[in-house]
């Protein structure tokens, strides 16, 4: 089993730190992961983009241009990354700021509101982990348990106080995503 | 126990593996996309461990002058940098070699020329393994494919830079720098002291003992026969090098019509482009150079007949092709594909120029 995520956004929305949460997270089950970070301008508050391989195998190639998952969170995003998608994949957006919603009918969609949700939840810097969340309910590659202990060891130890709140929003991410479309 | 598994950038394993390694010193300038070597090296304090000396210099020309120094001192140092950083360097790197002094450079290559840009590119193979500096003269040449490979080759290239009294470079880029995979950490080793270094590299200028002629560490030499044999000095050993140290990794290659030959991060994108191919009933075999110099020169040449055809696959306009056909004496047709100035080419594509530069 080998998933290939593109994790894609704007530069500050933590769409890196998700990208390494998840290949923690894996890598607390013991998978053979590689993270690979778009690092130009885009740190600097562009778009950012982040390859993630989740795989029961050794990976080859870290650089990969068809994804099993795409996680978009801005519309420049979604027109560079949605026709990267394999048919059959899945599409992960947030509506918000989403001007023009994905066109593809081969793959399926979801939507997670994350931005409203984090706002609802008094916590901007929640964002990502609802992402997370969405996604850990419609593609569970790792368990909830080994993602919390990747959290854990990608976190500094001063954050530790911060990992209920992250157990929230994953769970709140959970609850929210919506399927908008399968596969024709 | 098992040994505790790491996920980090290559970069950061690089100064994690220096530390461990025991090396004496980093004299480094930022520059994008390696600075996270030199900011692990900071964040880790290794001068209040090891007594390891890390130090920002005000350029690259000065930290090159500083490997110099503390070389010549018979220490294990190191300076990393990324391609216009490594331009500067030259002149120092050509002092080193003409001197013998070992030291570990790591360059973690960015497109170019000039200024360029910040993403990966593999263009400096021809400066790292044909001289980017004047004379004769040749640099150990290490191309790591994986983060696992980044921590490995540091132990190794100051080995063999040691060994040989040379200097080492690794030659990596900005995909193998910034991606992050797991990794084991080495055991740390202490520092040698100073009357182990005078034991082990009786040419390091340590201080003069009484009873001993001063050690001189210099390249001059205004006497040109005396230079003549200097240069015949420095080619024997070059030469022993390359019939001791050639490192190479071959994948399906035995029953290969097609082989790729690619390096570092390439060679990892064309693993898969193997794959693929193989998926699609075409046998392609794989050949990974480790050492571009020495480069694995008899591997290629043995598979040269058997195949209908190579393709040097690199982030530069065709760069290795050229040892390739070298090996291959025109016995198989030898074609390039690259990108250029920072872009990474994706495995499929790999196909596709596979395809159709041999008709498939």
């Amino acid at each position: 089993m080998i998933q290939e995520i593109i994790i894609a956004g704007f530069g500050g929305q933590g769409v890196l730190s998700m990208g390494k949460i998840l290949a923690y997270s894996g890598l607390m089950e013991n998978k053979e992961v590689s993270w690979f970070p778009s690092y130009g301008p885009e740190q600097r508050g562009g778009t950012a983009n982040v390859t993630v391989i989740l795989s029961d195998n050794e990976i080859s190639s870290p650089v990969v241009n068809e994804f099993d998952i795409a996680i978009i969170l801005n519309q420049p995003s979604l027109e560079k990354f949605e026709p990267t998608v394999k048919p059959g994949g899945i599409l992960i957006y947030d509506p918000n700021g989403i001007h023009r919603p994905p066109q593809r009918k081969d793959i399926h969609v979801y939507s997670v509101a994350a931005v409203d949700a984090a706002t609802e939840m008094q916590n901007q810097k929640a964002f990502n982990m609802i992402v997370l969340g969405g996604l850990l309910k419609v593609s569970p590659m790792v368990d909830l348990e080994h993602v919390m202990l990747g959290l854990k060891k990608s976190l500094p130890e001063r954050h530790h106080k911060l990992l209920p709140m992250n157990e929230q929003a994953i769970l709140k991410g959970m609850e929210i995503i919506k399927e908008e479309q399968v596969p024709a | 126990m098992s040994e505790e598994i790491f996920l980090m950038k290559g970069n950061e394993a690089i100064a994690h593996a220096a530390i461990r390694y025991g090396a004496d010193g980093y004299f480094g300038y930022p520059i994008t996309p390696q600075s996270e070597i030199m900011e692990t090296l900071m964040a880790e304090t290794p001068w209040k461990t090891t007594g390891m000396v890390v130090l920002q210099a005000e350029s690259e020309t000065a930290s090159i002058n500083m490997v110099y120094g503390g070389a010549g001192c018979g220490k294990a140092v190191m300076t990393s940098s990324s391609s216009p950083g490594m331009s500067l360097m030259q002149e120092g790197i050509s002092y080193l070699a003409g001197a013998e002094l070992p030291c570990l450079l790591v360059n973690v290559m960015r497109g170019g020329p000039g200024l360029g840009t910040i993403q990966p590119s593999q263009a400096d193979y021809f400066q790292t393994v044909k001289g980017g500096g004047h004379g004769d003269y040749k640099l150990i040449t290490l191309a790591p494919a994986s983060v696992q490979e980044m921590v490995d080759f540091v132990a190794l290239g100051f080995d063999m830079s040691f060994k040989y009294n040379n200097p080492a470079v690794i030659l990596t880029d900005g995909v193998i720098g910034q991606m992050m995979e797991k990794v084991t950490l080495p055991e740390f080793k202490r520092r040698r002291t100073d009357d182990e270094i005078r034991e082990q590299c009786p040419w390091a200028t340590l201080g003069k003992p009484a009873n001993k002629k001063p050690n001189v560490i210099t390249s001059l030499e205004l006497d040109p026969y005396k230079m003549e044999i200097n240069n015949e000095k420095f080619q024997a050993k070059y030469k022993q090098i390359e019939e001791e140290f050639v490192l190479f990794e071959e994948k399906n290659c035995e029953d290969a019509e097609y082989i790729l030959v690619a390096f570092g991060s390439m060679a990892r994108i064309c693993q898969k482009t193997m794959e693929l191919a193989r998926e699609a009933g075409i046998k392609v075999g794989l050949i990974r150079p480790i050492t571009l110099w020495p480069f694995p020169t008899e591997v290629i040449s043995k598979y040269a007949s058997k195949v209908a055809g190579m393709l040097t696959v690199e982030m530069n306009a065709g760069q290795m092709i050229e040892d390739v056909r070298l090996a291959v004496e025109g016995k198989t047709k030898v074609e390039h594909f690259g990108r250029l100035g920072g872009i990474v080419p994706t495995p499929s594509e790999v196909l596709v120029a596979l395809k159709s530069k041999f008709d498939l």
